[in-house]
């Protein structure tokens, strides 16, 4: 437990202190707000993948709801930040909740195939939706506004680093609850149906309903990643509802170690930098991406933390 | 499990991990090395598609920089110092690392010029973080109009055409000497919806008709139902507007269609690697070129084209002087300057004519003040089906040359109102 | 109109059939081996790029031969050494897997054959309309319908005359009875890839003709395939056939009235489906549990 500890508080000093470190090891603040907004939708993904064991392959499609709920809402309704943050995760719940009450019946690879369907679906309305989203120019003219707290506000678009920490207590926020759900009877529930649905179902479990539950919850903290996704880049484009998007938060989530809460987070800090270097390397990245896909699941399918857990426990 | 098995099937483990690591070192060192990021050069950050749909353009943007810089270290560099390029791949269409290489090459590399992009999306989502962070950028080859009309900024130029100048510099050919009927198929986005409204304004001007027109999605990969559409309304000419990938499938379709025969088929922008990609049957149809390699009484442009061929084995095309006369504005606009303050050198290029052996066009070419815009020549032709026997990559008849002057509007049309840091 | 509807309605079963030929390929490997082949788009293209480069030396029927074969053994050697490994395990890591072949599958072929689209010529006799009348009928577009059904009742004729076909079907519908009975899965679940991969290949060749060819061209016409097995039925190749020519119907039919709906008709369709009968028209009861 207390080696639990002292790795929890490892990963807030690294988080908290991180535009210190970013610039010295040969990063840039921008780098590490990314890869903290990746983390938070890896995680949320995990929550799904990880502890209900339910494999969704279309999160884009709710982490790009999140970030058209901002950008609309700041560019067409009221200029304010966390109001299209409200609005960005509320969209993304409510098609969450829809969908997931279509397709909650559906298991396995066949789970998978229709929640990519399903995130195309919403990928072509931010493609040909020209009037509204931009299409596939993207939506533009707008910028997050800054923070009015009332006795100060708070620049957040011209200060990296402000939006940093913004975007951190935001995911400690998400991190706290998702951590809370999992402790309590229903993330306890969760794992049994994980470990074994039918035995789960024969003990009275409404299976369904804990899947959808799960689902919903997943693809809200997926969405509030995708509207500070939004907010860091000052724009979005159909990309983010792309199946593309969708593997990077699965190979995160895998990379980093399903099994593990933190997880996601080394996984997304590992893919981000990893991809920002060889990006700026070769033109030839994609090769190194899909071969970086392979060996991972071929050598490495429980991830670092996985790993590391295994060669604690032997 | 006896330890001796883990630890062996650990080991091999780790040798293929090796090797796929040591395979990755090799490939690393290849394509484009960045060379040393030392302090004392003047940087150009070129953040432009390297894959996905515009990789091709984005490739011979980046050849045409290349080669500038090669000369202009040869001349001395920038202000006395070297010049460097550092090169980013933006993908075609995803806004988030296009975003992001901007920012990167600007905070963390210190670049003094940024460059880019194909995407017109891009081009803007990048000149909105060059603008916050007062860098001088110049955008090579995105097209639609607002970056240098509604949108413009202080300091961000360009160096290839806004749709509406395309638009004017064809209509007049195509009303005159292939009737006024016309049917448009327009890709559904910024770029169509521009290119489209130009075409008809230009069109109006002249007695040109719109008969019908269909608005086809972006990576349409049928078009038989908009050309079966387009057959019924039996047009004089059947405008396509289609770019890129969208325009080979629409004219390969067109023509296995047999509506060239039919009706004369014609567009504004087209490009060479457009033709190429083409079967030699489908390259037909009267466009515009930004920019065509076969000039032979233009100075300089012989010698570019052969030094362009040393590097690549191919003739250049208009992406290619779009790089060029790019990263060549970076470097004349800083010695200009006398400075590599990003609002004096702006300033320096208001009205900046580019020299004969960088503009390596007829009537030369400058940037017009108060928009940052370039005002080159613009050919008209017609693609032809393959070239001579020697020279297979001529593609394209230029019929007419315009000159920029005429079909660029006034500054108010283009609805540019720069604001200037104080 | 109703010309035009008409003309639309046959071109959308043009489009669907080759729809269906590449949702054949992905559904032969989805059922038998649980794996999503996300690569399946990045095989067609390396159809399409193997028959350009073969036509200059063996002509344009030659290549329509043996290009998809070459695919096919490709395809082979892939699911020997990679996704051999993972049967068995979460369906997560399979499609993981594919989905990173599919991102070297479009770098290495932009890096063979670059990235803008190469000229692929087909012979002339096949490109140029039948008559002026019916000046959409081009030869190319129902040569390309007569061999997606010959493929179609070729496949068939494998899967339900063939010891093969047979030991496919019933591997798919129970594998562990059949490795029991002493077939040997492994090479069946090869083969059977092999199968799918050459569908694959075949439908590149044919697309190169009618779209350009470039290293994405795979990326656009996956998606409908999945759509056509959601909607046909998992499990079912005959479902898949039919989900393949209505979606391309329907999107044809659309096409007339509202361009831009044109693709969503498909995903309204799947959306249709999945809310009143959930296991796809002609899907099996078993196979969504």
């Amino acid at each position: 437990m207390n080696g639990r500890q002292a790795a929890n508080g490892a990963i807030w000093i690294a988080l908290l202190t991180m535009p210190w470190w970013m610039n010295a090891l040969g990063g840039y603040t921008e780098l590490g707000t990314q890869v903290v907004v990746l983390a938070l939708t890896a995680m949320a993904l995990n929550f799904l993948l990880g502890f209900t064991g339910v494999l969704s392959f279309g999160h884009a499609a709710y982490f790009g709801l999140g970030a058209y709920g901002v950008g609309l809402t700041i560019r067409y309704l009221v200029p304010s930040t966390p109001l299209g943050i409200l609005v960005g995760v509320a969209v993304g719940t409510v098609a969450a909740a829809v969908i997931g009450a279509l397709i909650i019946r559906l298991r396995g690879v066949y789970f998978a195939m229709v929640t990519i369907a399903f995130a195309q679906v919403f990928y072509f309305i931010a493609f040909r939706w020209n009037k509204v989203t931009g299409g596939d120019d993207g939506l533009i003219s707008w910028t997050r506004q800054p923070l009015d707290l009332g006795f100060a506000r708070i620049d957040i678009l011209h200060n990296a680093i402000a939006f940093y920490y913004l975007v951190l207590v935001l995911f400690a926020l998400a991190a706290a609850i998702m951590a809370l759900l999992l402790r309590s009877p229903f993330g306890r529930t969760l794992l049994a149906i994980r470990e074994n649905e039918r035995r789960a179902r024969f003990l009275g479990i409404p299976v369904e309903l804990h899947m959808w539950l799960s689902f919903v919850i997943s693809c809200l903290f997926a969405s509030l990643g995708g509207t500070l996704y939004a907010l860091l880049n000052n724009f979005v484009d159909p990309r983010a509802l792309h199946w593309n998007m969708s593997g990077n938060f699965v190979i995160m989530a895998v990379l980093g170690g399903m099994r593990s809460f933190w997880g996601p987070l080394i996984g997304a800090a590992i893919f981000v930098v990893l991809q920002d270097y060889v990006s700026s390397m070769t033109e030839n990245w994609q090769s190194f991406l899909g071969l970086f896909f392979v060996l991972v699941v071929l050598f490495f399918p429980r991830g670092v933390l996985g790993v590391l857990r295994r060669r604690a426990v032997s | 499990m006896t330890t001796d098995n883990l630890s062996g099937k650990r080991l091999s483990r780790r040798a293929v991990l090796k090797t796929a690591a040591a395979a990755s070192a090799l490939q690393l060192a290849g394509p484009f090395i960045i060379k040393a990021r030392g302090e004392g050069v003047v940087k150009l950050g070129l953040d432009n598609p390297l894959t996905g749909t515009y990789a091709a353009f984005g490739k011979n943007e980046m050849i045409g920089c290349q080669l500038a810089l090669e000369q202009i270290n040869a001349k001395g560099g920038i202000l006395g110092r070297k010049a460097e390029l550092l090169v980013e791949d933006s993908t075609s269409g995803d806004a988030g690392t296009a975003v992001q290489k901007a920012r990167k090459l600007i905070d963390r590399d210190k670049v003094n010029f940024l460059l880019g992009n194909v995407n017109s999306a891009l081009a803007q989502a990048m000149g909105q973080v060059a603008n916050e962070k007062g860098v001088l950028m110049v955008d090579p080859g995105g097209h639609t109009d607002p970056i240098t009309g509604t949108d413009c900024h202080w300091n961000v130029f360009r160096v290839c055409n806004t749709t509406q100048m395309e638009a004017n510099a064809v209509a007049g050919v195509l009303i005159k000497d292939y009737g006024k009927k016309w049917y448009y198929i327009t890709p559904d986005y910024a770029f169509g919806h521009t290119l489209q409204a130009g075409m008809e304004k230009a069109a109006a001007k002249l007695g040109g008709t719109k008969v019908g027109g269909d608005l086809t999605p972006l990576g349409t990969t049928d078009f038989s139902s908009y050309l079966i559409k387009a057959q019924a309304a039996n047009p004089d000419v059947l405008i396509v507007l289609t770019a890129g990938q969208d325009a080979v499938n629409c004219l390969k379709q067109a023509v296995q269609f047999g509506l060239n025969k039919k009706f004369h088929i014609a567009g504004a922008q087209q490009e060479l690697e457009v033709l190429e990609g083409l079967p030699p049957e489908a390259r037909i149809g009267t466009w515009v070129f930004e920019w065509y390699w076969k000039q032979p009484h233009v100075p300089h442009v012989a010698q570019f084209v052969s030094e362009i061929k040393k590097k690549t084995g191919k003739v250049p095309t208009a992406r290619t002087w779009f790089g060029y006369a790019a990263a060549w504005t970076c470097a004349l606009g800083a010695e200009r300057a006398k400075s590599l303050d990003a609002v004096k050198i702006a300033k320096a290029l208001q009205g900046f004519k580019l020299p004969p052996e960088v503009a390596l066009m007829p009537d030369g070419a400058f940037y017009r003040a108060a928009q940052n815009q370039l005002i080159p020549d613009l050919y008209v032709g017609n693609a032809k089906e393959k070239g001579e026997a020697n020279e297979p990559e001529d593609l394209f008849d230029v019929t007419r040359i315009v000159k920029g002057p005429q079909v660029a509007g006034t500054l108010e049309e283009t609805g540019c109102k720069m604001t200037w840091p104080t | 109109m109703t010309q035009l509807i008409a003309f639309n309605v046959f071109n959308g079963l043009i489009v669907g059939a080759f729809y269906a030929l590449m949702a054949l390929g992905l559904s032969l490997i989805l059922n038998l081996s649980g794996v999503i082949n996300f690569a399946h788009g990045g095989f067609l293209a390396l159809g399409g790029y193997l028959a350009y480069t073969l036509i200059p030396h063996i002509g344009f029927w030659g290549a329509l031969v043996v290009a998809p074969f070459l695919t096919a053994a490709l395809g082979l050697i892939v699911e020997r050494f990679l996704i051999r490994r993972l049967y068995g395990r979460d369906p997560l890591y399979s499609l993981l897997l594919t989905f990173g072949l599919a991102y070297i599958f479009e770098d290495g072929t932009r890096t063979i054959w670059g990235a803008s689209s190469v000229p692929y010529q087909i012979p002339a006799s096949l490109n140029s309309p039948l008559s002026s009348q019916f000046f959409f009928l081009t030869g190319y577009r129902l040569f390309m319908v007569a061999l997606v059904a010959v493929a179609v009742v070729g496949l068939f004729l494998i899967l339900n005359r063939t010891r093969l076909g047979m030991r496919i079907r019933a591997g798919t519908s129970d594998l562990e009875t059949v490795s029991v009975l002493g077939v040997n899965v492994r090479i069946l679940r090869t083969l059977n890839f092999g199968l799918g991969i050459y569908l694959a290949g075949l439908a590149g060749v044919l697309a190169a003709g009618m779209l350009g060819l470039e290293p994405t061209i795979g990326t656009a016409l996956i998606m409908p395939s999945f759509v056509a097995i959601i909607v046909g039925g998992l499990g079912s190749l005959p479902g898949t056939l039919l989900g393949g020519l209505l979606i391309g119907v329907a999107s044809g039919v659309t096409t007339v009235f509202f361009p831009s709906a044109s693709e969503a008709v498909m995903y309204i369709m799947m959306g249709l489906v999945l809310l009143i009968r959930p296991r796809g028209l002609l899907g099996e009861e078993g196979r969504i549990q």
